[in-house]
């Protein structure tokens, strides 16, 4: 039993390193700055992939970004003023998350518009279908437009405009 | 049924329609927008290719326009412009500052010497920090500096004629311009 549990922990252990792109040795002053490392390179985009963050990519441009995080981490400037140093540099597209401006609006809106449209949707064809459940005066009114085609072969006079004789039965009026 | 809510699912595929028509007509995505254009070229001070123990800053470019290109030997798309690099610097008398990216200094004078040397001057960006501050995320990359250190173009990829007659020259014809009027 211990043995597969160790042998769990390592596959994990080994999983784990798999899963990072690329470890660099970096020494920090202090854990706090490792974690706002690792957290940053996770957040910024590579700018030579199309979909991969720097922490996991093996592209040289990546491990200089990295390089420059691991500097700027250092240096001391704060989260926003790092993500600031590399948008300037390489515009919105390392961020994931693109910044709130009057170009990227549509952006942001655009699936909240798609929601309201959907919801007006679903609520449009609620309506209707609640519409077309019959009140006791239309099942009467039913009723008695039944009884009356039954009694006589003819059409349903000014109510509704002559149909061939084939057609199927009377419920498929109006 | 009301006839004109027939309509509401044409208007959503034309939406859609349209949307992917734009997203389909951007130019390749792995081209990134320049963030630098309208920005200060960045400050640097490094050794020079031909003698490392001279350095050259920011200074050097100021007062004029240039053309600033980001090469290496291990990039074959620097090889393919050279040639047009070569014409520029000898036709245009656009002087041509080269930064040599990440390469091993020595291939690079080598380079030089082999195929003709184009620029006023290299400098060694070795670990690509320069790279970095300019954005670079490929050689070659070429821009062009105004006289008051303002980056006012960026080129990803090859400089060819193509790119010189369509782009550079009008851009440069028009800060000419500027300067005399």
């Amino acid at each position: 039993m211990v043995e597969r549990w160790f042998a769990m922990l390592l596959l994990g252990v080994v999983a784990t390193a798999w899963g990072q792109g690329a470890i660099d040795a970096y020494e920090f002053d202090d854990a706090l700055q490792e974690t706002r490392y690792r957290d940053l390179i996770a957040e910024f985009r590579c700018p030579k992939c199309l979909n991969t963050n720097l922490a996991g990519s093996d592209a040289p441009i990546a491990r200089d970004l990295r390089r420059a995080v691991h500097r700027l981490v250092l240096e001391g400037l704060d989260d926003p003023a790092i993500r600031a140093h590399l948008q300037a540099r390489y515009g919105d597209f390392v961020l994931y998350d693109p910044p709130v401006r009057t170009d990227t609006l549509l952006l942001w809106l655009a699936p909240i518009a798609l929601l309201i449209g959907a919801a007006a949707a679903i609520a449009h064809m609620a309506r209707r279908r609640a519409v077309t459940r019959l009140d006791a005066d239309d099942l009467a009114r039913v009723e008695r437009l039944l009884d009356e085609r039954a009694g006589s072969e003819s059409p349903l006079g000014s109510e509704s405009p002559p149909r061939p004789r084939s057609a199927p039965g009377p419920r498929s009026a109006p | 049924m009301n006839r004109a809510g027939l309509f509401v699912p044409l208007g959503v595929f034309v939406i859609i329609a349209g949307f992917l028509y734009a997203g389909f007509s951007l130019e390749d995505p792995h081209r990134l927008p320049s963030a630098l254009v309208g920005q200060p070229f960045p400050e640097f001070d490094l050794p020079l290719l031909a003698n490392a123990d001279e350095r050259a800053t920011t200074q050097r470019l100021a007062g004029r326009t240039v053309l600033v290109n980001v090469w290496a030997t291990w990039c074959p798309t620097c090889r393919a412009e050279h040639h047009e690099l070569l014409r520029i610097s000898d036709e245009a008398g656009l002087p041509i500052i080269g930064i040599n990216y990440k390469d091993n200094p020595a291939a690079a004078r080598e380079w030089l010497t082999r195929y003709g040397n184009p620029y006023e001057f290299n400098i060694i960006d070795a670990d690509g920090r320069l790279g970095v501050d300019l954005g670079v995320y490929g050689a070659p990359e070429s821009f062009i500096v105004d006289g008051d250190g303002t980056i006012v173009y960026k080129r990803v990829g090859e400089v060819n004629r193509r790119v010189w007659n369509n782009e550079m020259k009008p851009l440069l014809a028009r800060l000419e311009a500027l300067d005399d009027g």
